[in-house]
């Protein structure tokens, strides 16, 4: 008896937490799709609200995707290079440069914007350009890439791969491509997704990097927070939700695989 | 080609953007702070000038206090989920770390919605009360965004750590006739020891740092990140702003540090 009390104390205190951070995501996806919120949704369904956001506010979401996208393409080829020579090398320097790349984990995004800013914002066309929100995305997250990439080498027994694709006359360019590439695709995979999720929400750097001709979503977020009625703000809101909820999805189901093949401890 | 050198050449991309964009700018960053009219005193300013000393303070504060509440509430939530098996378990989880990818900016707005003008509470509490309550501009909206991005990264790493726990150690402690209160006392709170100090770390760090949640909520309240971005782009105060990032920045890295060595795992923070 005492036992089922406790089993449903705890379940009801963990089910009012899920409450707390799921109702309001699911208020703002409603308040998106309603007609007038402040009367509720009796006053009906609408898409106009999203009709309105994508008027608005496509160039941000069209921009986000192409950041998203340019850094995973440079968070790749400089990460994964740099993932296998960290793994194979070892030693004092590698430690040094490992722990380097993952300050920016620790650093506040506002801080790391500062530096940018104060270091590059005299080169104009450079600082106006998407590329200096590139640059930004990069530093915060290629230490995910690097990262995701170093466990699944680690994990795998890289080295007697590598070693045996050498005595067998492969040169260090094909071994890479042919037998380090094919062994790590698991963490690119992780480190990919992981990365295009948070380029896509990035905020706390990006709003500090932006011009008003270079805005990007969570930009456009902000702005329609401040200045938009409530209902626009939410259907904005639900076209993010419906950007990265796949992805999180997908990294569940990535995670999960992982685990299941790997022999429990 | 030798090996070595096939290996340098794969560094050294990797060496040349984190030169460029992120050693070279903090160390700028840290010249800045120090170039002002007062020199090296900017630093000292943020502890002995009054409105700087008081935002600190009052960030401090709301990180600890967010720590604490946060450890509490993913503790009770994390061990029940890890320890029970029942139909909607995996659904209750992923609830519980849906919000992990929210950018600051949506916890805030998430915020507004439940305590705002036309949020949940206020149309509750004024359907029942009479009187509408609204408080997500205030310090509880503050401290409820940030519960709101902290629980899903502390349950994650709590949970993690309760599927290690040993469970002959805590049939030992009930063969021997420990209650189940005495067994969590004794036991498994012990044992979750580095996973609280890591997730506490982590926890606090962020809540430090945080500048989305509060931009969007903050519109009088003064926490560090706010007072940076007002002193670069309202005061255009830059010494003093680069001096607080680097301050920010130190003791975001500090407590990570201290957090990774206390608990012997590796914590990091993001958002």
């Amino acid at each position: 008896m005492r036992e089922r009390l406790i089993f449903a104390g705890q379940l009801l205190f963990t089910l009012l937490v899920a409450a707390f951070l799921i109702v309001p995501a699911f208020l703002s996806m409603l308040a998106g799709v309603t007609a007038n919120y402040f009367r509720g949704i009796a006053s009906g369904f609408t898409l106009q609200w999203v009709i309105q956001v994508w008027d608005l506010y496509a160039e941000t979401i069209a921009r986000s995707l192409l950041i998203a996208v340019a850094t995973l393409v440079v968070t790749i080829v400089v990460g994964v290079p740099a993932a296998y020579a960290l793994n194979t090398r070892g030693g004092r320097l590698a430690r040094v440069l490992e722990e380097v790349i993952t300050l920016p984990l620790a650093i506040p995004g506002l801080a790391i914007a500062l530096a940018l800013l104060l270091t590059y914002g005299a080169f104009g066309d450079y600082r106006r350009s998407w590329l200096f929100i590139l640059t930004g995305h990069v530093v915060f997250t290629l230490p995910f890439m690097v990262r995701a990439v170093m466990a699944v080498l680690a994990a795998i027994d890289v080295k007697t791969l590598d070693e045996s694709a050498a005595s067998l006359g492969a040169g260090p360019w094909r071994r890479f491509r042919d037998v380090i590439v094919p062994n790590a695709r698991p963490g690119i995979l992780a480190g990919a997704l992981t990365v295009i999720t948070l380029s896509l929400g990035e905020f706390n750097l990006t709003w500090m990097l932006h011009t008003p001709l270079t805005k990007t979503l969570p930009v456009g977020l902000a702005d329609s927070y401040a200045s938009m009625r409530l209902e626009v703000a939410s259907a904005y809101t639900l076209v993010f939700f419906v950007m990265i909820i796949p992805l999180l999805i997908a990294m569940q189901l990535l995670a999960e695989n992982a685990g299941a093949g790997r022999p429990s401890s | 080609m030798s090996r070595a050198t096939f290996l340098r050449l794969c560094l050294l991309p990797l060496a040349a953007v984190v030169m460029a964009f992120f050693v070279l700018p903090m160390a700028r960053l840290a010249i800045v702070g120090a170039s002002g009219e007062t020199g090296l005193r900017a630093y000292s300013a943020i502890l002995l000038e009054p409105r700087y000393r008081a935002t600190l303070i009052n960030t401090v504060l709301l990180a600890a206090a967010t720590t604490a509440a946060t450890i509490v509430i993913a503790a009770i939530a994390g061990l029940f989920l890890q320890r029970h098996r029942f139909p909607g378990r995996a659904v209750l989880t992923a609830m519980l770390t849906f919000p992990l990818a929210f950018p600051g900016v949506v916890v805030g707005f998430m915020i507004i919605l439940l305590a705002g003008r036309q949020g949940l509470v206020g149309d509750m509490t004024g359907r029942l009360l009479g009187e509408k309550i609204v408080f997500a501009y205030s310090i509880q909206g503050l401290f409820l965004g940030y519960l709101y991005f902290s629980i899903p990264r502390v349950i994650l790493t709590i949970m993690a750590a309760v599927e290690k726990l040993d469970p002959a150690l805590e049939e030992a402690a009930r063969a021997l006739g420990a209650g189940p209160w005495a067994v969590h006392r004794d036991v498994i709170l012990p044992a979750l020891g580095p996973a609280f100090v890591a997730s506490s770390a982590i926890a606090f760090a962020t809540a430090m740092g945080a500048f989305g949640t509060a931009f969007t909520l903050a519109t009088n309240i003064d926490v560090l990140p706010m007072l940076i971005y007002t002193e670069f782009t309202l005061s255009a105060n830059i010494t003093m702003a680069a001096a607080l990032s680097v301050g920010l920045g130190l003791v975001a890295w500090v407590i990570l540090a201290l957090g990774r060595s206390l608990s012997g795992g590796v914590v990091a923070a993001a958002g």
